[in-house]
């Protein structure tokens, strides 16, 4: 079935002449999943915007009477401005108080929250050039204060943010975009080029609104001073009670919550500190805490508190993915002081044959089995999420002796002490990584199948500080990339490939003259790439969108210079009695309203 | 007197300027910078981490930024975290009731175990209760605090379900109830970090009783007589206690300080894990202060403790 067999079926969709429940049987047909049937028809527009189901019910029928929702969080907030969150757990944490438009569900789609629906052609938010989107705002909202909620707040929080004088972290989603108040309830937000990916400013972890009658007075260089910093007023379920830096945060239900019958929770704890493993404990074994967030714990042993019954796992999918990168270039030879120079060519990578190899030499169903679990579905695949965007064409396989039979035929030759050898460039590697057990024991199976193949593989493990910061004068870090192959997990943080996909384009090479701030570490250059992802960025037909991708994410597995092994979902803990709603692609508390616990 | 006061201060003032040029310096060449989550999320720009960077004033050379922190600090302005954008005296001072009550608590505690059973097994060396003694003191000291936190966890939080691990320093209870849950939770921590500072000082009790009990002196007490238990406390403790209260005095900034370990162990909002948490996020304002304070405690006590030595022991003169 091609594009325009599927733009066909779903033009019938639209116009009526095709029930839904009879798209997704034909799509079942061709071996399209249910979801992701869905996802294109929610894509081109023919879903309700807002795809149904994408959130579990909500079943309290009043507010409050809950009681207490502890969770425990191993790393600690330490403030309480959107603005200013400097990774997830402040995002996190401001995200129990403040509000954005709308978020990001499971499924990879918008969920509105203080947006009266989400923009799409059909209900004329989004224009036709992708030029423009305009926000219809939820009426009757008001501040914790009691203040009402209006178009002025949303079109403050652009300005906060691109303030430079303010230094906001959110900044990056709010510099090139326009914000115009349309009414006291409508913004439009305005691009200079047609955006295909729309939603980012005011939606999701970026877009959370803070007030401008409380922050106007600190919209500059005094921004620091601002007493809401840390004693948040925003629209949410929950308002204020207290917080100590670094350690608990308190919260209480609102009582004029935007929203029926939400929350059901009295109060709100959110406790951190600490480690995960024990984090996992408290949840799953002992039950004294509801939730616990990002449990980076071996799985055997979250298998085994889970058998106390008290408590379980979520796996949520998400975009992270653990991958292993070959070297275009070669960091060995220094031109003008700087090794892996754009100019050079890796002497053994540059031959596809060893990169084949390569591929065929990694055992994913190991990986999966016995490092990484539930937390680690391995995959061919770069993009693997949402659904819609996952190639269909990749596959995977371990395979020594064919990995051995490529290298013969390319004429790499055994030499004495058995590592393959071809024109004095002999087949041994560095391998770096962070220091993570579940990466050294990644390493040490990549090794063993290697020399079987006649390829040595010297294993480096760099402290995870070093290896990820962005120290300039350090020879280690993963941006300068100074070995010759590494492997580390990228994450996917929002649920457009945008973002994501740029990190094989030419003109984000990583390199001596960007302080290697760009985002191909690899060093990768494919001219097909750079057209696609040009494409992408501005084609609006979503279908004709996903494809570029799909096309982006086959080419640059299919050059092997990039090897993905396992997914990264996020991985937490609850008791068995807590309903929530969790999302990999927004914080854990973008849908805090609607949590509840079973009785 | 006053004379040796004055000497000592100032000398304390270079080794303060001194130990502030190190840790600054160590701090600078140590690698990373608070904003390294943002490198890794492509939905950040590296030009607004840069910004961040340079709004914080982190790319000056190291020697102006020691020089703007030394006149800030000299002016009382202890500067605020990167990471959570607050003033560093405050972060301190939300840290220090808790950090008082558990780690005060827990030398306390160490001190009514030390000093009875040292000298109950000073003045009775090498029985049954010295070798038990001793004994446990070895075990008590080698046993690193993680270990023993981690066993304490498993058996009186998981099999027995007594106590909770997770310290709340913030307890919605009132009354009777509120003491008894803080007291529920400040067991363990307590206990890990009285017992193992019990059992070093336990030994060093023990071996400066015993050195006294040897004395002389105390055979003449003896024989003048003198009942056994008065020839003990009026007269071997009170002299063996001289190097045990500067010892003492000295373990005094810790209390301060905090325990790393344990507060990490049980989430004890200490200063020990406000410290490692900003070491962690690289956040050079709070390990600054929180260092400086510590090597301005570390020096005041050891001042104090030589002082104390002199009140104690006449035959010490600092004139």
């Amino acid at each position: 079935m091609g594009e325009d067999d599927l733009r066909q079926m779903i033009g019938r969709v639209k116009n009526g002449s095709l029930s839904r429940r009879g798209f997704m049987r034909r799509m079942a047909a061709v071996g399209l999943t249910a979801p992701m049937a869905t996802q294109l028809l929610a894509i081109a527009g023919a879903g309700s915007a807002q795809a149904q189901g994408s959130v579990p019910a909500y079943r309290p029928t009043r507010r409050g009477g809950g009681g207490q929702l502890k969770v425990l969080y191993w790393q600690a907030s330490t403030l309480l401005n959107p603005h200013f969150a400097v990774g997830t757990t402040n995002q996190d944490a401001s995200r129990v108080f403040y509000e954005p438009l709308a978020g990001w569900a499971a499924d990879g789609t918008l969920h509105p929250v203080l947006a009266a629906e989400i923009p799409s052609i059909e209900n004329g938010g989004l224009s036709a050039d992708g030029r423009s989107v305009t926000w219809k705002l939820k009426r009757g909202v008001k501040w914790h204060d009691g203040q009402d909620f209006s178009a002025d707040d949303v079109i403050f929080n652009w300005e906060y943010s691109r303030n430079p004088a303010v230094a906001a972290v959110t900044s990056g989603s709010y510099r090139d975009v326009n914000a115009v108040k349309v009414d006291d309830h409508t913004v439009r937000v305005e691009f200079a080029q047609p955006t295909p990916f729309w939603a980012d400013a005011f939606v999701a972890a970026t877009g959370q609104l803070i007030p401008k009658h409380l922050f106007q007075a600190f919209n500059g260089a005094n921004s620091r001073d601002a007493p809401t910093n840390l004693r948040p007023v925003g629209t949410g379920a929950y308002r204020f009670v207290s917080f100590l830096p670094g350690d608990t945060l308190r919260a209480e239900l609102n009582p004029n919550y935007h929203m029926n019958n939400r929350p059901f929770f009295d109060t709100l704890e959110v406790k951190g500190g600490g480690d995960a493993v024990s984090a996992a404990r408290a949840v799953l074994q002992t039950g004294d805490f509801d939730y616990a967030w990002n449990l980076q714990v071996e799985d055997e042993l979250l298998k085994r508190l889970e058998a106390a019954n008290r408590g379980r796992v979520n796996i949520v999918e998400s975009g992270g993915i653990e991958f292993v990168q070959l070297n275009c270039t070669d960091p060995n030879r220094e031109i003008d002081g700087e090794r892996s120079h754009i100019s050079t060519q890796h002497p053994a990578f540059s031959d596809p044959a060893v990169r084949q190899a390569m591929a065929l030499l990694i055992d994913r169903n190991a990986l999966e089995q016995f490092i990484y679990g539930r937390g680690g579905p391995a995959t061919a695949n770069f993009l693997n999420n949402p659904p819609r965007f996952t190639s269909r064409n990749m596959r995977w396989e371990f395979n020594i002796a064919r990995a051995n039979e490529i290298l013969d035929a390319a004429g790499w030759v055994r030499g004495r002490d058995g590592i393959r050898a071809k024109n004095n460039v002999r087949l041994r590697f560095i391998y770096q990584t962070s220091v993570n057990a579940p990466r050294q024991r990644t390493q040490a199976v990549y090794k063993q199948a290697a020399q079987r193949a006649g390829i040595d593989l010297e294993l480096k493990s760099v402290t995870a500080s070093v290896f990820f910061s962005s120290d300039v004068a350090n020879p280690d870090t993963f941006t300068k990339f100074y070995a010759d192959m590494q492997m580390y997990t990228t994450t996917m943080p929002q649920a457009d490939p945008q973002r994501f996909m740029n990190q094989y384009v030419s003109w984000e090479l990583s390199t001596r003259a960007n302080s290697w701030q760009g985002r191909n570490i690899v060093r990768w250059r494919n001219d097909e790439y750079d057209a696609a992802f040009r494409a992408a960025e501005s084609e609006i037909d979503p279908v004709k969108r996903a494809a570029l991708f799909i096309r982006m994410n086959d080419l640059i597995v299919g050059s092997n210079h990039i090897i993905p092994l396992v997914k990264r979902p996020t991985v937490s803990g609850s008791v068995n009695n807590l309903r929530h709603v969790l999302s990999g692609w927004d914080g854990t508390f973008w849908a805090l309203q609607d949590w509840w616990r079973e009785t | 007197m006053a004379q040796y006061l004055l000497r000592r201060l100032l000398i304390a003032i270079p080794s303060l300027l001194g130990i502030s040029v190190i840790l600054f310096t160590v701090l600078a060449l140590a690698p990373g910078d608070p904003f390294e989550e943002l490198a890794t999320n492509p939905a950040i720009p590296p030009e607004v981490r840069l910004a961040l960077r340079a709004s914080l004033g982190i790319d000056d050379p190291v020697h102006i930024r020691y020089f703007r922190w030394l006149t800030s600090m000299l002016q009382g302005e202890w500067g605020f975290s990167f990471v959570s954008r607050v003033d560093v005296d405050q972060l301190i001072l939300q840290r220090l009731p808790v950090t008082l009550i558990v780690i005060g608590s827990s030398q306390i505690l160490a001190l009514a175990i030390a000093l009875p059973v040292g000298i109950m097994a000073a003045t009775r060396p090498y029985s049954i209760f010295d070798q038990v003694a001793n004994t446990l003191a070895f075990v008590g000291f080698s046993l690193p605090t993680f270990f023993t936190g981690l066993l304490l966890i498993m058996l009186f939080s998981i099999h027995l379900d007594w106590l909770p691990f997770v310290y709340r320093a913030q307890i919605d209870a009132t009354g009777w109830q509120w003491w008894w849950e803080h007291i529920k939770q400040s067991i363990m921590p307590i206990t890990v970090l009285g017992l193992f500072q019990g059992a070093a000082w336990t030994r060093f009790v023990r071996s400066a009783v015993l050195d006294v009990v040897r004395l002389d002196y105390v055979t003449t007490a003896r024989a003048k007589g003198i009942p056994e238990r008065r020839v003990i406390n009026r007269h071997v403790v009170r002299n063996a206690l001289i190097p045990v209260v500067t010892l003492v005095a000295l373990q005094m900034p810790a209390v301060f300080g905090g325990a790393i370990v344990t507060e990490q162990i049980f989430r004890v909002p200490g200063i020990g894990s406000l410290l490692i948490s900003a070491v962690l996020a690289n956040d050079t304002p709070v390990i600054m202060a929180v260092t400086f304070v510590f090597a301005c405690l570390v020096i005041f006590f050891n001042l104090l403790a030589d002082v104390i030595y002199g009140w104690l022991d006449p035959r010490i003169s600092y004139s």
